[in-house]
């Protein structure tokens, strides 16, 4: 408990630092708000310009979330279904790391293409960004079951339904869980890429019209504000795993119940 | 628990049956084309139902393929394997396994894990919905306790033993009534006392169940502590070369183990074993 406390507050001094030199910097180096605006101003800006910012930052979160749903959905699905079974998993292994090695940003203009400007690219482009280490995680984690787990299962004369519900899911929570976490910020990136390509709404358009505008405490802002709904999502993402799979860290909480 | 008679061995305590279990001429190769190596060589096999029967013989010698043999995990290259006079997989035989490892799911407590057979083998895994709250629960806790694990459901298995463990395996492999269950090698990672003591309560969960048991072990004072018939086997190829009942009267207790009869059946069966091991290979 001592140990936890420690590293939380640690963390803590190390963010308010980090805020705290930043400021003391551009303080003391004279740097103009138009190269790095100070944190306090970059705080006034979000507040004082929060309604204007506001409706942006539900579209990109919106954008996301729907993305990311999409995400888990057909990435679970193509998980469990090359996981499941050996030849699929080699045979359509190489496809999906060419799949992945495409630069995101390089399909927006298709999506602007086949659906237009707007929130059908951003959301798109948040699926494809968070789908594959959904896919990769839940593939490895069916296919790394130890085979004496299911030689249990199949001395039961367990179907192969019964065997991934019983044994192969649960044995892939903790790699699908590890996997949203990187997902849900993945998701963001896309989002707010496609925002800033093809978009009229969203804290990508926003940036993108500060930025040219010269007005780059709104540009900081609209940083801001990614970051912190990024960690929140992170935070939950983490939680959530934590009371999932607890049982991969042994953790007398978890069996506490 | 006093169902048996103390002093009578399985062989007399039922007429003689059609054989519960029946391997006719079966040969298993694994392997392909000219890298196959033949694990089990035109082996005939009868076990009555109710029956206790050890496999031992030195490794490589094909024991556990006859136990997945007849559990249907793996089919034989040739020859039938009879289940309840049936070929296997045609009749839905009750089959439980416990394995050396004990394979516990480390995502459930172990009421959870030792339920796991009702949820999937029927009859039970129709009603598992509507009992597994109150019937089935009751069901576990009370082989729990006939293991000496009462009190731990609620444990989850990284919380608990090696030998808390194989109880617990054993318990998963009885849950559901098998007619069949099979052992290979449950012991094997046990130190002397934990294994001595669960000799005893398999003994016990046995005498008060009868159902037909298969175990394959290294240990001979096991086999002879447990088993009513031990077959012994020879490697390369797999075939069985012995077959004889063991007349001690049970329940058997570890003292026995050191009388005379029962050391000199060791002795044998560890002389058979050792002339049956393929010579010491030298590399050429």
């Amino acid at each position: 408990m001592k140990g936890t406390l420690r590293r939380r507050a640690g963390s803590i001094a190390l963010i308010i630092g980090f805020f705290a030199f930043w400021q003391f910097a551009c303080a003391a180096f004279g740097i103009k708000d138009i190269v790095l605006p100070e944190p306090s101003q970059i705080i006034v800006t979000l507040f004082d310009r929060l309604p204007a910012i506001w409706p942006h930052a539900v579209q990109t979160l919106y954008a996301t979330l729907i993305g990311f749903g999409l995400g888990i959905f057909f990435g679970v699905l193509i998980g469990v279904l090359i996981g499941s079974s050996r030849l699929a998993y080699d045979t359509a292994y190489p496809l999906l790391v060419g799949f992945s090695t495409i630069p995101k940003v390089a399909v927006v203009p298709i999506f602007v293409l086949w659906f237009g400007a707007g929130t059908v690219p951003a959301v798109l482009t948040a699926m494809i960004l968070c789908i594959f280490p959904i896919v990769v995680n839940v593939a490895t984690g069916l296919a790394t079951t130890e085979p004496e787990l299911e030689d249990v299962m199949r001395a039961l004369k367990a179907s192969r339904l019964d065997i991934l519900l019983n044994v192969g899911l649960p044995r892939a929570m903790p790699y699908f869980f590890a996997s949203l976490k990187v997902a849900i910020t993945q998701a963001f990136v896309g989002t707010v890429i496609a925002e800033t390509v093809a978009s009229n709404r969203g804290i990508g358009n926003l940036i993108m019209i500060a930025s040219s505008n010269f007005d780059v405490p709104l540009v900081f802002a609209g940083l801001l504000i990614l970051a912190v709904l990024g960690v929140a999502l992170y935070v939950i993402f983490s939680f959530i795993e934590a009371r999932v799979t607890g049982w991969t860290r042994r953790t007398d909480e978890f069996a506490l119940g | 628990m006093m169902h048996a008679p103390l002093a009578a061995t399985a062989s007399m305590d039922e007429p003689a049956l059609e054989p519960f279990v029946q391997l006719q001429d079966v040969t298993h190769t694994y392997g392909r084309l000219s890298r196959t190596v033949t694990a089990l060589d035109k082996t005939n096999l009868k076990i009555e139902q109710g029956n206790f029967v050890a496999l031992v013989g030195p490794s490589g010698c094909g024991k556990s393929t006859i136990l997945k043999l007849i559990t249907g995990l793996i089919s034989a290259s040739s020859g039938a394997v009879l289940v309840a006079g049936r070929e296997i997989g045609a009749e839905p035989v009750r089959v439980g396994m416990a394995f050396q490892n004990p394979t516990m799911l480390p995502w459930l407590n172990l009421r959870d894990n030792v339920m796991l057979p009702l949820k999937i083998v029927p009859p039970f895994r129709q009603e598992y919905r509507r009992k597994r709250k109150r019937e089935y629960r009751d069901r576990v806790e009370a082989l729990l306790a006939q293991v000496g694990l009462a009190g731990f459901s609620d444990k989850f298995p990284w919380q608990l033993s090696g030998g808390m463990l194989q109880r617990a395996s054993l318990c998963r492999a009885l849950i559901h009534e098998p007619q069949l269950l099979m052992l290979d090698e449950p012991f094997g990672a046990l130190d002397q006392f934990t294994r001595e003591e669960l000799w005893g309560v398999m003994q016990n969960l046995w005498l008060s169940r009868k159902p037909t048991v298969v175990l394959v072990t290294h240990d001979l004072k096991e086999a002879a502590y447990l088993a009513n018939r031990i077959c012994v086997m020879q490697a390369r190829p797999g075939r069985i070369i012995d077959d004889n009942e063991v007349p001690f009267p049970r329940p058997r207790t570890v003292a026995m183990t050191y009388e005379p009869g029962f050391v000199s059946l060791t002795q044998r069966l560890r002389e058979l074993i050792v002339a049956a091991s393929p010579s010491q290979e030298v590399a050429p």
